[in-house]
């Protein structure tokens, strides 16, 4: 079997912030069509490592390689074309309060296709449909949706573009365990479907059981890569609490 | 590689070969060629139509949706459709696309330009009329909990009241004082234009210290502070509100007026008039220096002519009017802040308009001051 292909590749990342450093010499590489999870603690740096991958943060030295192009190396019209393969739903969706939401899915099409109006509702519409919200849900402002719907429609203008890659940022984050279940099983089959590489931050110990088909454990500002089974044998203190833990048990127990 | 359709039509049974690239990059002439194939089809509908998938290279979401899009549209025309040679995850997705249920969304409703004039006017006066009510019984509710604080001293929060009059007054102090003395300049260069036409350049004195103390001093004093505190109040406010803060002291049970409305208003009553002051003075300094110096006119004589222009009751008459102005300021600021919905947009709608508002309030009770002045004879 050849070897897989890595659709993202961080090597020897930096980041400070003034006198803190919070990554030293980080690496971590994403293979084409899974499902990888970032953990870490409070202030490990999870966001801040997905805002560097996505180009947001510039990393002090380190290189990051999407699709084999180096960021750091690209001009600014390269690397917005390249923004264009990649997708990200932020915590609370960061949908344009002053669009509707399906306005706010049709921004990324128009900004990168040339398509009739018409033609641009049909596909807000599909992507509603996709995750889960009715064709009625685009007419509104997203100051009249709940929590668990802005995520669904954050989730659906970051798949506008049928990206390649999926970013998301803590996407169960305050839904109930019934949404996020829902939620976990929408990630699942889309990236079956789509064939999507998704990177996901998450707390959420049944997501990570449930999605994610490896997981990078932030800690001492580098990351520890393995399946759910490897990262539960490894001796390292901090993941033993948080895989062994009494929650990470409880989590692995309902697995059956 | 681009993307195509091809269509043969037969009497019995119509083929749709697709091929290429379905993606969004090709979307719109894809999306072209499939209506125009629809159409032909449509003269004279087949019983049976194949779509043949197998040239199929990639395939994203939407160019999925344009083929159930047209699967669909077949079927409402009672054509049987057959898809073949899809290919595993091609087939998938589109059983996927096929099972979401996917409609349109609608386009925002427009209505008639003429409509949509009588609806907003019709909105806009509803509106006004609410908020109207709305803010008297804001203005009863404030004045209710101020003598309330005042018959029981001790309940007037006093750190509170001092940090706001430092804030409003104190921090004020420079940029007040700057403004008025350029507005004294600028107002007796006009007037010793004007004046020696007539030979009369020693009324400037009367012109700077009559306009500054009676009218231009408190009036733009008010305009200052309203653009600094009446907003502030009402950011400040507004944000504590988006935080949940005020909720938060609901719960607590803290009187909302009590903590934050009443020792933002005692504050800027007590420095309002203390800023009109310095405005008062500080423009006739910036007016006298002209008066010295371009006008060659010794410091006695001015002093003279100033003691004559200006009675007590002129004085008076400008600064009855500062806490009248500083309680307007403070109610609409606060007022504004406590209307914020919960999101950071409207801090800044109301910010704006808290500032609007208060300055054309000051304004038109500037006007009835005169008014009132005038029937009274002061």
């Amino acid at each position: 079997m050849a070897a897989p292909e890595h659709v993202i590749e961080v090597e020897g990342l930096v980041t400070t912030f003034g006198a803190t450093t919070v990554h030293d010499g980080l690496s971590l590489r994403v293979r084409r069509g899974e499902i990888m999870a970032v953990v870490g603690g409070s202030g490990t740096g999870k966001s801040v490592l997905i805002r560097t991958i996505t180009g947001l943060l510039r990393p002090k030295s380190g290189s990051i390689r999407l699709f084999g192009e180096d960021l750091g190396a690209l001009g600014d019209r390269a690397r917005q074309a390249l923004r264009a393969r990649t997708g990200m739903l932020f915590q609370d969706g960061a949908l344009f309060g002053s669009l509707t939401v399906a306005q706010n899915i049709e921004v990324p099409l128009e900004t990168w296709h040339r398509l009739r109006p018409g033609l641009l509702d049909e596909l807000a519409g599909l992507k509603l449909a996709l995750v889960g919200l009715s064709p009625a849900a685009g007419s509104r402002y997203p100051a009249e949706l709940s929590g668990g719907m802005r995520k669904r429609a954050g989730l659906a203008r970051a798949l506008a573009l049928d990206p390649e890659i999926l970013f998301l940022d803590e996407p169960t984050a305050g839904l109930d365990p019934i949404a996020a279940a829902a939620f976990d099983e929408l990630i699942r089959s889309l990236q079956a479907a789509l064939g999507l590489t998704v990177v996901m931050i998450t707390h959420d110990l049944d997501t990570l059981q449930r999605t994610a088909d490896r997981i990078a454990v932030l800690v001492d500002k580098d990351t520890t890569i393995g399946t759910l089974t490897e990262l539960r044998a490894n001796p390292h203190p901090w993941i033993q609490a948080y895989f062994a833990g009494p929650r990470g048990r409880a989590a692995a127990g309902g697995e059956s | 590689m681009t993307a195509w359709v091809e269509t043969v039509a037969g009497p019995e049974a119509a083929t749709l070969r697709l091929g290429g690239n379905w993606r969004l990059a090709h979307l719109a002439r894809l999306d072209q060629d499939l209506q125009a194939a629809l159409a032909r089809l449509g003269e004279t509908p087949p019983r049976r139509a194949r779509i043949v998938a197998e040239e199929l290279d990639q395939l994203d979401t939407a160019g999925g949706w344009l083929i159930v899009r047209t699967i669909r549209a077949l079927e409402a025309a009672r054509v049987a459709v057959e898809l073949v040679g899809a290919r595993p995850a091609h087939a998938a997705l589109l059983e996927l696309l096929r099972c979401s249920q996917a409609a349109p969304c609608d386009p925002p409703p427009r209505d008639h330009p003429w409509l949509r004039l009588v609806l907003r006017t019709g909105a806009g006066t509803v509106h006004a009329a609410k908020e109207a009510a709305r803010f008297l019984s804001f203005a009863g509710a404030v004045t209710l909990s101020l003598l309330r604080q005042l018959l029981r001293p001790r309940s007037l929060r006093f750190t509170s009241i001092v940090h706001h009059i430092e804030q409003t007054g104190v921090n004020a102090i420079p940029i007040i004082a700057i403004m008025a003395f350029f507005i004294g300049i600028v107002l007796a260069y006009q007037g010793a234009d004007q004046l020696r036409q007539f030979g009369a350049e020693i009324f400037t004195v009367n012109l700077v210290a009559v306009s500054t103390l009676r009218e231009l001093g408190v009036l733009l004093t008010a305009i200052m502070v309203a653009g600094r505190s009446g907003s502030a109040f009402t950011a400040q406010i507004g944000t504590m509100k988006v935080n949940e803060e005020l909720d938060a002291m609901e719960v607590i049970g803290l009187d909302r007026f009590a903590v934050l409305v009443t020792p933002r208003l005692v504050a800027l009553a007590v420095s309002l008039p203390l800023l009109t002051f310095l405005a008062n003075l500080m423009a006739l300094v910036g007016g006298g220096l002209v008066v010295i110096f371009l006008l060659d006119i010794p410091t006695v004589l001015l002093l003279r002519q100033l003691q004559a222009a200006v009675g007590i009751d002129l004085f008076v008459a400008g600064m009855i009017k500062a806490p009248v102005f500083a309680v307007l300021i403070a109610t609409i600021g606060c007022y504004m802040g406590l209307q914020v919905e919960g999101n950071a947009e409207s801090v800044g709608r109301l910010t704006t308009q808290s500032v609007v508002v208060s300055i054309f309030a000051v304004i038109v009770v500037d006007a009835l001051f005169s008014m009132l002045f005038a029937t009274f004879g002061i």
